[in-house]
């Protein structure tokens, strides 16, 4: 057994091009060796190792008991993850695609969400539903859905959604430790995401619930998540040619909403674009705008814009394009920033 | 038309599909096309005469139960009660044909199976009195929450059992569910599920005969409930719901089989609800007196208690002890009921989460300070 600071020091070291989906699997795979407890379950997870190979070489490495391929049924599964962890157990779940995750929707919303309350702290269901969500990969229809305003909007339950390489590890564990059930979003199309990040090196594992500022600026803030953190990295550095310096807050959490975090750079910029690439309309941005607009009105220079995906069914993949918020209307956004009132 | 017949069929050479052979022989799995009973036929003569006698005594006692909380609800101190009256045999043998270390996943309806189990009368009751979702801890007494999305607690029970498996417990979870209940999703989704991975589960249907209104014949065009079985792979039985032996007989079989790693079973108690479906329903749109009465003729404590004392097992002073209790019981149960439950609002942020989010914080705040107003002003209102 080496020391934590010569582990350390190997893994500096070992540090190579990682991409997300690799962090998650090596995150079950700590989570795993580290708990006994923590199970995997879901539709080929096993042998298969997962539609997006996530869960790849664990039931080799932990048994068929520990990854199970269960069968073809999301109500089941979750539902039979609820009684496990009613016995003690920690599970895992994979719901395949995001639109397949909808038959399990009465278990999670009626059961996942509201045990613990039910029996008034009594009986925790530490359950991670890991979900891969949203678009931009080209999938055929109910494989691109943004699903997290539904999610958010049930309470009981955390919502997190990693949008780097670290956070992916982080993240997860952080959630398959959590004593409450957490929706952990995957965005899929950042999957082959790449960072250098060594797998065995455990980035810090950070307490869910905490925002952080990806981009540093001053004269507008960027507010998003998830698939769409690249789009507003981007649209940061493409900006200071306009003479906007942007600052960009990844909220890693949707649930608990970080306020602090998010009131304070407002504060300090004055004005605010919350972009995702769900539906506007109910969507996740109003009420990131209606909490900046509560804590932050006497700094606001402009009303909270919102940059999101058409209120439509999730669109065939050869016209997603058109429907993904990108950089240009990011910086559309921005530009209407500079706000004159009506006279 | 034959084959023969078709153009260029004579070069055709049926052959059967690659590797074809039956995962299962559905023989054994079949029920039996009779309901199976215990009393008034050859087979009372092995019953165990004290195991009558405390199934006896629990039916009293829970149809007391029955009795006791309907009319709570019409003196306002429930806001409704689902009876099983007529039921009680169903119910009592599935809470006593498990085991300490068992658990039991109650539906609704399954007040009586929760309390025969040992949980307090007041305490299975919350739920209904609108104070508390679950008043108990589950893990205390292994039975899970009273469940009123339908079947929905049958994923549960198996995901549990199959938990319990793996940490090599023998325990074993009993999931009640009703004949509507039969018809959802998760329904199949649990059978397929425990026979798939052999869970240790028994799933009891107690077949009323109504979902509310609507009879069985337009929930299922299976023959029987328990036929439902054969198609997951698990043994399907049928039990006559009315008379306890019978039903806590078959039950007894079907833990015992789970208990010893042979899976899953399927239980179909045959057996008629005496009450409207709540005591907000009214029974007379959907169903004739003369059904009723036939049903009352086969009544699960009449039957009982005929074989009882037809024995000599049980006198009158024996039937009126049972009364006894049970009313002292409902006595018992009647003056806590009527005692106002103490609720402290700032319980409703208590147990959303393990900690509380700054939201949750922030909207409690806002209560007690609603609350603290409210207060000033009662006070001052009664001249404090
Ligand atoms: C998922 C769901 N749908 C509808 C209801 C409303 N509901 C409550 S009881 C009931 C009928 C249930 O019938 P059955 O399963 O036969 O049980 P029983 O009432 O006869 O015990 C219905 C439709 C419900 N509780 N859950």
């Amino acid at each position: 057994m080496t020391t934590a600071a010569a582990t350390a020091g190997e893994r500096t070291a070992k540090a190579k091009p990682a991409t997300m989906a690799q962090a998650l699997g090596r995150a079950l795979r700590d989570a795993m060796a580290q708990d006994p407890a923590v199970h995997v379950l879901g539709e080929d997870v096993g042998t298969l190792g997962g539609v997006f190979r996530i869960t790849d070489g664990l039931a080799k490495e932990f048994g068929d008991d520990r990854c199970t391929d269960t069968p073809l049924a999301e109500a089941g599964i979750l539902g039979a993850a609820v009684g496990m962890a009613m016995y003690g157990l920690r599970p895992v779940v994979e719901m395949q695609f995001d639109a397949f995750a909808y038959p399990a929707f009465e278990q999670l919303i009626s059961h996942v969400a509201k045990m613990r309350n039910r029996t008034a702290g009594a009986m925790p269901l530490p359950i991670t539903v890991r979900v891969p969500y949203g678009g931009g990969i080209g999938g055929v229809e109910h494989h691109s859905d943004s699903s997290e305003a539904y999610y958010m909007a049930t309470p009981g339950l955390h919502v997190v959604t990693p949008a780097t390489v670290e956070d992916a590890y982080g993240l997860l564990r952080a959630s398959i430790a959590s004593d409450d059930p957490v929706v952990f979003l995957e965005p899929k199309r950042l999957y082959w995401s790449k960072a250098d990040w060594s797998p065995e090196a455990p980035v810090a594992v950070e307490p869910i619930g905490r925002a952080v500022v990806r981009r540093p600026g001053r004269s507008a803030t960027l507010i998003t998540y998830g698939p769409s953190l690249p789009v507003c990295m981007e649209a940061a550095e493409a900006a200071v040619e306009e003479g906007w310096d942007l600052e960009v807050v990844d909220l890693r959490s949707l649930v608990p909403f970080d306020d602090e975090t998010v009131a304070a750079s407002v504060r300090r910029t004055g004005r605010a674009v919350v972009v995702h690439e769900s539906s506007g309309f109910g969507g996740p941005g109003g009420e990131i705008a209606a909490r900046v607009t509560e804590r932050c009105f006497h700094h606001l220079e402009a009303p909270v814009l919102r940059v999101a995906g058409f209120d439509i069914p999730y669109p065939p993949p050869m016209q997603e394009k058109h429907h993904l918020p990108g950089v240009d209307r990011v910086l559309d956004a921005v530009a209407r920033l500079q706000w004159e009132a009506e006279s | 038309m034959t084959v023969q017949e078709l153009p260029g069929a004579a070069a055709y050479r049926p052959t059967p599909p690659p590797a074809w052979k039956p995962l299962t022989d559905p023989a054994p799995l079949l029920p039996d096309p009779e309901p199976y009973r215990v009393l008034g036929t050859d087979a009372v003569a092995d019953a165990d005469p004290e195991l009558l006698l405390r199934l006896y005594a629990e039916l009293v006692r829970g149809r007391r139960y029955n009795a006791q909380a309907t009319a709570l609800t019409k003196q306002g101190r429930l806001a409704v009660y689902p009876s099983s009256t007529g039921q009680e045999a169903c119910e009592i043998a599935a809470a006593l044909v498990l085991e300490e270390r068992d658990w039991l996943f109650p539906s609704y309806r399954d007040t009586l199976a929760a309390v025969a189990r040992g949980l307090d009368p007041v305490e299975a009751l919350t739920l209904l009195r609108g104070d508390r979702h679950t008043g108990y801890d589950p893990r205390e007494h292994r039975i899970a929450p009273l469940c009123t999305p339908l079947a929905t607690q049958l994923p549960h029970a198996v995901g549990l059992a199959h938990a319990a498996r793996l940490k090599g417990d023998d325990v074993v979870a009993l999931a009640m569910v009703g004949d509507g209940g039969t018809s959802e999703g998760d329904f199949h989704e649990a059978l397929n599920f425990a026979a798939v991975w052999r869970a240790p589960v028994v799933f009891l249907v107690q077949n009323n005969g109504f979902a509310i209104s609507v009879p069985l014949a337009k929930q299922t065009a299976a023959p029987s409930l328990a036929h439902k079985a054969v198609g997951y792979g698990m043994p399907g039985r049928l039990v006559d719901g009315n008379d306890a032996a019978a039903v806590h007989q078959v039950l007894g079989e079907a833990v015992a089989r789970a208990r010893s790693g042979g899976g899953p079973t399927l239980v179909e108690a045959v057996t008629y609800r005496m009450d409207a479906h709540t005591n907000a329903d009214d029974a007379t749109r959907y169903r004739v007196d003369s059904e009723v009465e036939a049903w009352r003729a086969h009544d699960p404590i009449q039957i009982l208690e005929r074989e009882l004392t037809g024995r000599g097992l049980l006198g009158d002073e024996g039937i009126e002890e049972a009364r006894a209790a049970a009313e002292r019981m409902a006595a018992a149960l009647r003056e806590r009921m009527n005692a106002d439950p103490v609720l402290d609002p700032m319980d409703l942020f208590a147990h959303v989460y393990a900690e509380q989010t700054a939201q949750l914080r922030e909207q409690a705040a806002r209560l007690r300070v609603e609350l603290d107003a409210e207060h000033g002003q009662d006070d001052m209102e009664e001249g404090r």
